[in-house]
């Protein structure tokens, strides 16, 4: 049983979501949907025993064996991937009805969860695969029903978004397509491993430039680095809450686990940060997103704009991880994943409350609501607290990691950059408290109640969850520390 | 890169030809239908890439000859193209074929030992080894990246359709499908 997992953690939401559709009620899919997709959960973990235990898993589809079928490789890194996209994914489906009963007209609930399920598979596929064009297949199922959702959203700027959304990420797909056929051009094969083994990095022919280069700018679009970010705001703000919540959380970290993974794993680093200036390159865009970023955050009077914008700051903060390639760098950029993806599913989840509520995502409708909406607004404030980065948080544990990762490499200026953006960070945050507890109530804000205890609680799960892993971090920084040695070739 | 090589690549030019114009036709045109025309044809060039890079010189398509095929597929044996100087597809095509190709010399050796040792009749056995090296003679094109195509071409449809339903409800709600005049719309509401 154990050793088809892999296949069953895809299979099952993947023949899952039809099933929805087929069933065509909206509680019957919803049971069936909320039902795998804790299933899923409970296979990572079993997955994540297995692969610490035993070493990393491969599994050969069909039993056609490597290069010719398709391989499912399940180790540290894309099991702790994995098991942060199910475990907000099993979380924020808990968190759901009560949101998309007002969001979402009834009578499309069950294609929404159809397509959550969809959306689910693709992200998870885009970990466990082995094989390069798989990677594209799930991108596009996970992208497409990203799409769909998105253009769920009650404003009618919300298909507009999804469309723009829909043309970007489709360029940027092509894009990767095209990356993936010049290395199949090069070596002849499509397997991660056996591709590693074939290409010639060294001096390599410019094909593999080439192929470098469109692969790293698909998924530069897919998981909104600065100057190609344009297309996540719009996405973010008009997407029905829970979408939000979800993709936010998930979609954008999947991506920066496919360029790990064709960085480190396929091009090796040797490759990507000394015959190629990545390292440089990532680093700029890092430091200029965070800040262009953050600064735009600041001043958005939409709290799920103003999201939107940290998010793509938050991923500035991964790739400086990344971008300094050495053990504690590539340490904090994979346990940034995780701890961004907690920390803005669970402020999202916090801006869901307040949508059903107060029926407004403004700032200056959440006037005061600190007195009528207590237990959300408190959870507004540790959230933030995380995500500027406040010790016993598990954002101070992400940039703690990058402050010892700039020291170890003397990068003393992305030091003091890093603590003036947090800076920032504190300010957007603030801003919201503020309002939230000390200006005077809206007419919106007076009415509203707080929020139902079927929210609250997975809402809190998500919060509390970002102290636990500040404190401590055996399954989060520790873990993130053994992939990270993985990725370097083992060698501390 | 003499006058030969250019033309010789043509395939190669038209991709890049085709690449382009609907990259641009993406960037640049406002209205909304255009765009995803541009995204299907920045999406077909892809496509052209593959199949030009799966062809094989003087290759013929991965199909064994019904002739062979019935007194071949008996016996077992991989179907797959000897492979010579045929440019550099060949070669990266032979690193994938390798090891099931040393499989069949291997098994037709086989076969002529055991045919050896018997002394008997030859007849069937040296048949079927003859049968296998004519098949082995045959080039084949590379069907891989064809196959590849099937699925971005499912893709391709996926992403069309739901372009074109997005574009139906922004109709709706907007009465327009110029990107510009709809954000001049949002702008004054």
């Amino acid at each position: 049983m154990e050793s088809h997992l892999p296949i069953l953690l895809i299979a099952l939401p993947l023949l899952a979501a039809p099933l929805c559709v087929l069933i065509g009620n909206r509680k019957v899919a919803y049971v069936v949907a909320l039902t795998v997709s804790w299933c899923v959960f409970g296979m990572s973990i079993a997955l994540i025993g297995a692969v610490s235990a035993d070493g990393p898993l491969r599994y050969n589809i069909g039993d056609w064996a490597p290069p010719y079928g398709i391989e499912y490789v399940v180790d540290e890194l894309s099991g702790f991937v994995m098991l942060f996209v199910s475990a907000l994914g099993a979380i924020v489906l808990t968190y759901a009805p009560h949101s998309i009963d007002k969001e979402i007209p009834r009578s499309k609930h069950y294609l929404f969860y159809a397509t959550y399920l969809l959306c689910l598979t693709g992200l998870l596929g885009m970990c466990v695969t082995g094989d390069l064009f798989n990677v594209f297949v799930f991108l596009e199922i996970s992208s497409l029903s990203t799409y769909a959702l998105i253009s769920l959203g009650r404003s009618r700027r919300a298909p507009l978004a999804a469309f723009q959304y829909l043309i970007l990420g489709s360029v940027g797909a092509t894009f990767i397509l095209i990356g993936i056929g010049l290395v199949y051009q090069m070596t002849g094969t499509l397997n991660m491993a056996d591709i590693a083994s074939r290409l010639p990095v060294d001096h390599g022919p410019r094909t593999v430039l080439v192929a470098f280069a469109f692969l790293t700018i698909g998924l530069f679009i897919k998981m909104a680095v600065f100057p190609v970010h344009t297309w996540l705001p719009n996405a973010y703000t008009y997407a029905p809450s829970v979408v939000t919540c979800f993709i936010a959380a998930t979609a954008t970290k999947v991506s920066v686990y496919a360029l790990i993974r064709i960085v480190f794993s396929i091009f090796t680093r040797e490759f990507a940060f000394e015959v190629l200036p990545l390292d440089t390159a990532l680093m700029v865009m890092a430091l200029v997103g965070i800040f262009a970023a953050s600064t735009a955050a600041i001043y958005q009077d939409n709290v799920k704009r103003l999201l939107a914008y940290s998010s793509i700051a938050q991923i500035g903060y991964m790739l400086l991880g990344i971008s300094m390639a050495n053990q504690a760098g590539l340490t904090a950029g994979i346990v940034h994943m995780f701890n961004h993806a907690l920390i803005k599913g669970g402020l999202f989840m916090v801006v869901g409350c307040f949508a059903l509520r107060i029926g407004s995502v403004q700032l200056t409708d959440w006037r005061g609501a600190g007195r009528t909406m207590p237990w959300t607004s408190f959870a507004w404030a540790i959230g933030g607290l995380a995500l500027i980065g406040v010790p016993l948080t598990a954002g101070f544990v992400s940039k703690w990691l990058l402050l010892t990762a700039a020291f170890d490499s003397h990068h003393w200026s992305v030091a003091v950059l890093m603590l003036l953006s947090s800076l920032l960070a504190l300010v957007y945050v603030w801003r919201v408290v503020e309002t939230l507890y000390f200006a005077e109530p809206s007419e919106k804000a007076k009415q509203a109640i707080e929020a139902p205890l079927g929210m609250l609680l997975p809402m809190y799960t998500v919060i509390l969850a970002t102290l636990v892993f500040g404190v401590w971090t055996v399954y989060s920084a520790d873990f993130a520390a053994r992939a990270a040695s993985l990725l370097l070739g083992g060698t501390q | 890169m003499s006058v030969e090589q250019v033309v010789g690549l043509y395939n190669y030019w038209i991709v890049i030809f085709l690449m382009m114009t609907g990259f641009y036709i993406v960037i640049a045109r406002q209205n909304m239908i255009k765009s995803v025309i541009g995204l299907n044809i920045f999406q077909t060039s892809v496509f052209l890439l593959y199949i030009t890079m799966g062809k094989v010189n003087g290759g013929t398509a991965p199909i064994i000859p019904p002739r062979l095929a019935n007194g071949h597929g008996a016996n077992g044996h991989g179907n797959l193209p000897e492979h010579g100087e045929h440019g550099e597809y060949v070669s990266q095509a032979e690193h994938v074929t390798a090891p099931v190709h040393e499989a069949v010399i291997e098994t037709s050796e086989h076969a002529q030992s055991i045919a050896e040792e018997v002394l008997s009749p030859l007849g069937e056995i040296a048949q079927q080894a003859d049968l296998s090296s004519q098949v082995d003679a045959i080039i084949y094109s590379n069907p891989m990246p064809s196959v590849l195509m099937l699925t971005a071409i499912v893709v391709g449809i996926a992403t069309t359709s739901l372009a074109l339903a997005l574009i139906v409800r922004i109709r709706e709600d907007y009465g327009t499908i110029e990107e510009d005049k709809i954000l001049e719309l949002d702008r004054d509401s």
